[in-house]
């Protein structure tokens, strides 16, 4: 068993077990630790897949400036606890449950029948070259740079919008 | 020994299917907020792995203004829940139904 094999085994199970704890703790404080637990785990598989840039990106985008502002929120609103609301509806849950395992087990389905391994083989080289930060840079500044602006008027929109929403009211 | 491209499949719909339960299950709105950002991410995972397996870094730009878009969208949304907790004061989303018919 290779060091790669090893890190994607202890990466996926962090990533797959902090998504269920997650979505299963009531204190919304705890499920954002989750969350962040489970974005770093996911910055590791994108190391694995030689992805370095994205990787840092991940850490420094999601881990860090999102999930503190979503910290942030919710220390603001201190919102009830919602137990009740989660215990309330066994029968919701089991429902959801039951549709949401019939569509994974599609999907699972659909790509063990496609078989992408037998068509798709990694050329780690050829990866490892694709991640750089120069090769990335390159890419964006030349073919797709009308995207990267309009994603910069996007973020600018964005923040003036979040302002106004969030300021209080006129009297 | 080489990873096969199906477990980094089978784990981001697996991801996405978590997303999808948080989001019908909980009824507190930033954490089903969360769970949106956990869905965003899985299918950032099969753009990251596409993108490594065919050595195409389309995929790689895609997820970037992926990033871009969900912090727009965590920044503006997260506004709303603050603009909504000021008028009703609560995110329970079963109590926040003046648009249901």
């Amino acid at each position: 068993m290779t060091l790669e094999v090893l890190l994607f085994i202890i990466f996926a199970t962090i990533c797959a077990v902090s998504a269920v704890l997650m979505i299963t703790r009531p204190n919304p404080v705890i499920s954002a630790l989750f969350l962040v637990l489970n974005f770093a785990s996911l910055a590791g598989l994108y190391l694995i897949l030689n992805a370095q840039f994205i990787a840092v990106a991940q850490v420094i985008v999601y881990a860090g400036a999102i999930m503190v502002f979503f910290l942030f929120v919710i220390m603001l609103l201190n919102p009830e606890k919602e137990k009740k609301f989660f215990e309330q509806k066994t029968k919701l849950r089991i429902f959801v449950i039951a549709i949401v395992a019939l569509i994974l087990i599609q999907i699972v389905y659909i790509i063990s029948l496609s078989n992408p391994s037998g068509i798709i083989t990694r050329e780690v080289a050829r990866s490892v070259e694709t991640g750089t930060v120069e090769n990335i840079g390159r890419e964006m500044f030349t073919n797709y740079v009308l995207p990267f602006e309009a994603a910069g008027y996007l973020l600018l929109s964005a923040t003036i919008g979040a302002m106004v929403l969030a300021k209080k009211k006129f009297e | 020994m080489q990873i096969p491209i199906e477990y980094y499949l089978i784990l981001s719909a697996f991801m996405f299917t978590i997303g999808i339960v948080g989001v019908l299950t909980r009824r507190n709105a930033i954490v089903v907020f969360m769970c949106i950002e956990l869905m965003l991410n899985s299918a950032n995972l099969t753009l990251i792995t596409y993108s490594s397996y065919l050595g195409d870094v389309a995929g790689q730009l895609f997820v970037f203004f992926v990033m871009s878009v969900a912090a727009a969208e965590a920044a503006v949304g997260l506004a709303i829940i603050i603009a909504i907790y000021r008028n009703k004061l609560t995110v329970n989303i079963d109590e926040i139904n003046i648009l249901k018919w």
